[in-house]
């Protein structure tokens, strides 16, 4: 059991506010990411979380306890950064076994354990080296095993992939995706601003823009049901496209979103007319970046795309899939 | 290939500099060390430089007198060696003469004659043979001028006798005596001091470190007389006397640590913060993240600073002239030398080889802890440890 509470959480540093009323319902096993643009403060929310930085003001629950004025160690957290912080001068069991050693347990209970986590991690044969012997994903899993041994209740993830090429974090990600399975208890909270791996870990995504939770929801609402332009702008790839003016107005809106999947070409005037700019052709799909007088769209073709550079193109947004949204840059109702 | 043999005047001139400099310091060293090793007699005649080639020089041999003569074929002989009773006893004979002022006058091997008939023969090794066709008469032998080449000679006699005649293996000791306590208790203070000022949060904390900062500046000779009135007061009250190695110590931890907490803090400052963060969410208290963590990863900087705080307190004069006395059982190294300037400044090999003595315990630790403080020196621009 490890249900995480926020309630009006504020965190200032000095004159800057970072974080503005944070409420946030997290249960106990579920697997919640945070994402969001460089400085809206996800990093900072993890961080009052783990306690390492103090809240200004409101509640920070763990397991219905308020825990604000409580240290890090005592709050049943454990935590991954982003630079693995691993212990230079420490060899891989050390390391694991640090946590351990602190509560206090005799050196045969600390062996097991950490030996248990070593085999679950695939790290046995590794446990004697020192940290700078290892390669990225190897010091990856040792940073999740010292998370592990610790039975934390929580576990804290801050961009742990970002500092891996690209084939590996696919990798890890399949890694932590089945940690998550083998710990169903543990409540696990998740910062990245990369929104695929948003989109494929999360039970539940929570977007923050300047300080602000934008949107919760599981990946699926998010990506169909977005409240505001930022979280439609944010979530999927490519980008949603946003049209103003004439084709927007007709929809009693001021912006409306079309995702690059949901246009059709037709031949009638009266749709979007635009011209063939660049094509990305990808084998599963095709992007079209066609120029429109209402700015580029980019439109996703399956397969193969038969049009040519500088060809002619009306576009019609799919009816139903149109987002439409209001002068505050809100979700207008359907 | 090509790229390597072009050579940027920067670089040419870096190198110059390093050539000067290296130059600069290592002949007087090499100087020191070989005049320390030679003999005394050598170092007055040459200079260290002639130490490996044989050096050409004027002596003077006595001949046996008319007791040694031996009848031979109707003639008297003398022979014998000029070595025997000369300065040097040993080396080769290159020309020899009979009176002082032309000591190479003949070759060697050449034979001379002299008044009433007599002839001389001096051959290399010294030896002579001495001829009269009347019978020799003169008790005593007459004089032979001549000038030998000398192999180069070493000697750890120098050493010897300033160790254990002339006071400075007691003075070693002495220095020892105050450098190492004055190094080690420094880093203790210093070290916990930087860890508190790095990662603690302490109230009034950047004020402090502006106040170290300004301690940095402040200068030795205007704080040496307070403090030593403070100190004597402070003895008269507990009833110790003024003058003790505990003292001195106190004092130069007192001169180093600004410059320890310093250096230690910009390092410690430098380490990740997440190290320090994921240590505390692991649970360890400050003392254990000091211990286990931090201190590990700053050794290069310790390092760096025992070798500043080392070499600084050994060569030291000053602290240790107003903090101890002058007994032999307080007098440090540089306070010997100094004495040693006055009392045996003509002595060259006294002093080379009491002045290495003193050079070489720095040399050691320079050497041996090196590239702790190249990587000291670096600390905070290359990141990790």
């Amino acid at each position: 059991m490890a249900d995480i509470k926020l309630t009006n959480l504020n965190k200032s540093y000095g004159t800057v506010h970072i974080l503005k009323d944070v409420n946030l319902d997290i249960k106990s096993g579920e697997f919640i990411v945070f994402v969001g643009p460089s400085g809206c403060g996800k990093s900072t929310l993890l961080r009052s979380i783990s306690g390492l930085d103090q809240v200004s003001s409101g509640t920070l629950e763990i397991d219905n306890a308020v825990v604000n004025e409580v240290p890090p160690s005592k709050r049943g957290i454990a935590m991954v950064f982003q630079s693995y912080a691993l212990y230079p001068h420490m060899s891989v069991f050390e390391n694991i076994g640090f946590a351990l050693e602190n509560q206090g347990l005799s050196r045969a209970e600390i062996k097991t354990k950490v030996e248990a986590v070593g085999e679950m991690l695939q790290l046995t044969s590794y446990l004697t080296r020192l940290p700078k012997a290892l390669s990225g994903g190897q010091r990856q899993r040792v940073a999740i095993g010292r998370a592990i041994v610790r039975g934390a209740k929580v576990f804290l993830f801050d961009e742990p992939l970002s500092n891996l090429d690209a084939a590996l974090r696919v990798q890890m990600r399949m890694e932590i995706a089945k940690l998550k399975r083998d710990l169903p208890k543990t409540t696990m909270v998740y910062v990245t601003h990369d929104q695929v791996e948003a989109m494929t870990m999360a039970d539940r995504i929570v977007v923050l823009q300047a300080g602000r939770v934008m949107q919760v929801g599981t990946p699926m609402e998010l990506y169909e049901n977005p409240n505001s332009v930022f979280v439609a702008g944010f979530i999927g790839s490519p980008k949603m496209n946003f049209i103003t003016g004439a084709p927007a107005e007709k929809l009693n809106a001021k912006t409306i979103g079309v995702r690059p999947e949901h246009f059709e070409f037709s031949d009638s005037k009266t749709d979007i007319a635009g011209t063939l700019d660049y094509t990305e052709i990808l084998g599963s799909d095709s992007f079209l970046y066609v120029t429109t007088p209402t700015g580029m769209l980019t439109v996703r073709q399956p397969g193969r795309t038969e049009f040519k550079t500088g060809q002619k193109l009306n576009l019609k947004p799919i009816a139903q899939h149109v987002h439409r949204f209001g002068e505050d840059d809100m979700r207008l109702a359907k | 290939m090509l790229k390597r043999l072009q050579l940027e005047p920067s670089r040419i001139l870096l190198n110059l500099a390093v050539i000067f400099i290296i130059a600069l310091w290592t002949f007087p060293t090499a100087g020191l060390l070989i005049s320390s090793l030679r003999d005394k007699n050598d170092i007055a005649a040459s200079g260290w430089w002639t130490a490996l080639s044989s050096a050409d020089r004027k002596q003077v041999g006595r001949m046996k007198g008319s007791a040694d003569q031996v009848e031979k074929d109707g003639k008297f002989v003398i022979s014998g060696n000029l070595f025997e009773g000369a300065d040097a006893n040993s080396g080769k004979v290159s020309a020899f003469g009979t009176k002082v002022q032309t000591p190479g006058a003949n070759a060697v091997g050449s034979t001379v004659a002299l008044d009433a008939g007599q002839s001389l023969t001096v051959n290399v090794d010294g030896s002579y043979v001495l001829t009269s066709p009347t019978k020799f008469a003169d008790e005593r032998g007459s004089r032979v001028f001549f000038v030998s080449s000398q192999p180069p000679r070493f000697t750890l006699d120098n050493y010897q006798n300033v160790l254990f005649s002339e006071g400075i293996g007691r003075s070693f000791i002495n220095s020892l005596t105050v450098t190492i306590p004055a190094t080690i208790i420094p880093i203790l203070i210093a070290a916990f001091a930087a860890y508190a000022l790095a990662w603690m949060k302490l109230p009034f904390r950047g004020f402090l470190i502006a106040i170290i900062v300004g301690l940095l500046v402040v200068p030795l000779q205007m704080s040496l007389i307070p403090l030593l009135k403070l100190y004597n007061a402070a003895g008269t009250f507990l009833g110790v006397p003024s003058k003790t190695y505990l003292g001195i110590w106190l004092a130069h931890t007192g001169f180093g640590l600004p410059f320890a907490i310093y250096l230690l803090r910009s390092y410690i400052a430098g380490l990740p913060k997440d190290l320090i963060e994921s240590a505390q969410i692991d649970g360890a208290n400050d003392f254990k993240i000091f211990r286990r963590i931090v201190l590990p990863l700053c050794f290069p900087a310790l390092a760096s600073f025992a070798i500043f705080q080392f070499l600084w307190v050994w060569n030291d004069l000053l602290v240790a002239i107003v903090f101890l006395g002058s007994g032999p059982d307080q007098l440090v190294l540089t306070g010997k030398l100094n004495a040693l300037l006055g009392s045996r400044g003509g002595n060259w090999e006294i002093l080379t080889a009491s002045a290495f003595v003193t050079i070489i315990v720095p040399l050691t630790v320079f050497f041996s802890l090196q590239r702790y403080f190249v990587r000291g020196l670096l600390a905070g621009s290359v990141k990790g440890g």
